[in-house]
């Protein structure tokens, strides 16, 4: 069961090195799946293994994968609006707030 | 067969955040997903690899490529952050890798010897809609309100707005 950790625990910070270093904010999108995959397969890992009679970890996966998407989809609308005001997705050419 | 999909989680996403051109990211993500729905399989939790392939690598995917073709150029060099971000962002991902993996070894996790219940659909279609003790009907609620409630929100912030002069 511990490889199933390894795994998450591994593609989970690869994770975060891709939100802390990137630029392009859909790039910092696709890191937070990348959290969000590592975090789903330790819910699984945990249910399968340490809780065999219960589908909890199962039921919360479903849950964060439906939050997952209702997240990516207003990221990605917000991500729009911003390349319509400032005809740029840099985190670094974003600084300015309206009024 | 773990080996080879665990093989393909590591370096697929080793390569989606390192990659210089956005469309490869995406791509690679991808990859990682249906790795990641491939596990889910050899665990005999069928439904939700299911879902994870429908929702995520048919969804979520198809939203990212759409909107990196909305958004950029498409052969477009990503930019990095300098060599010091990089170095002290590595140094931060490996020291807090090591102190997880020290702390998972350290453990010697109990197996379970009841009983495994099973996880075909209809044990799931069950436990969902019921709400007894195991019941998840109102997660289940919530969850929709909280759909219908993002979808409402994107397409209000996305919408073209007439300017008002």
């Amino acid at each position: 069961m511990q490889y199933f950790l390894i795994i998450s625990t591994l593609m989970f910070f690869i994770g975060v090195y891709g939100f802390l270093t990137r630029k392009n904010m859909i790039t910092i999108l696709m890191s937070i799946e990348l959290i969000l995959n590592a975090v789903n397969i330790n819910f699984v890992a945990f249910n399968k293994y340490l809780f065999n009679n219960q589908l909890q970890g199962l039921f919360f996966t479903l849950i964060v994968i439906a939050v997952a998407a209702a997240e990516a989809a207003v990221a990605i609308a917000i991500i729009i609006n911003i390349y319509r005001n400032f005809k740029s997705i840099d985190v670094d050419n974003v600084d300015e707030m309206k009024y | 067969m773990f080996l080879l999909l665990s093989g393909m989680i590591l370096i697929f996403s080793v390569m989606t955040v390192t990659s210089r051109r956005i469309l490869r990211s995406a791509v690679y993500l991808l990859f990682v997903l249906i790795a990641t729905s491939g596990i889910y399989f050899m665990l005999k939790y069928n439904f939700l690899a299911a879902v994870q392939l429908t929702v995520y690598a048919g969804g979520i995917v198809v939203l990212i490529i759409f909107s990196i073709l909305l958004t950029s150029h498409i052969s477009e060099r990503a930019k990095m952050a300098g060599l010091r971000q990089r170095l002290f962002s590595a140094l931060a991902v490996v020291a807090g890798a090591t102190l997880t993996l020290i702390v998972i070894f350290a453990y010697s996790f109990p197996r379970n010897l009841e009983p495994a219940i099973s996880t075909d659909v209809k044990t799931i279609g069950h436990q969902l809609v019921s709400y007894s003790v195991n019941g998840y009907a109102l997660p289940f609620e919530v969850v929709s309100v909280l759909l219908l409630a993002s979808m409402i929100g994107a397409i209000v912030v996305a919408r073209k707005e007439s300017i008002t002069k």
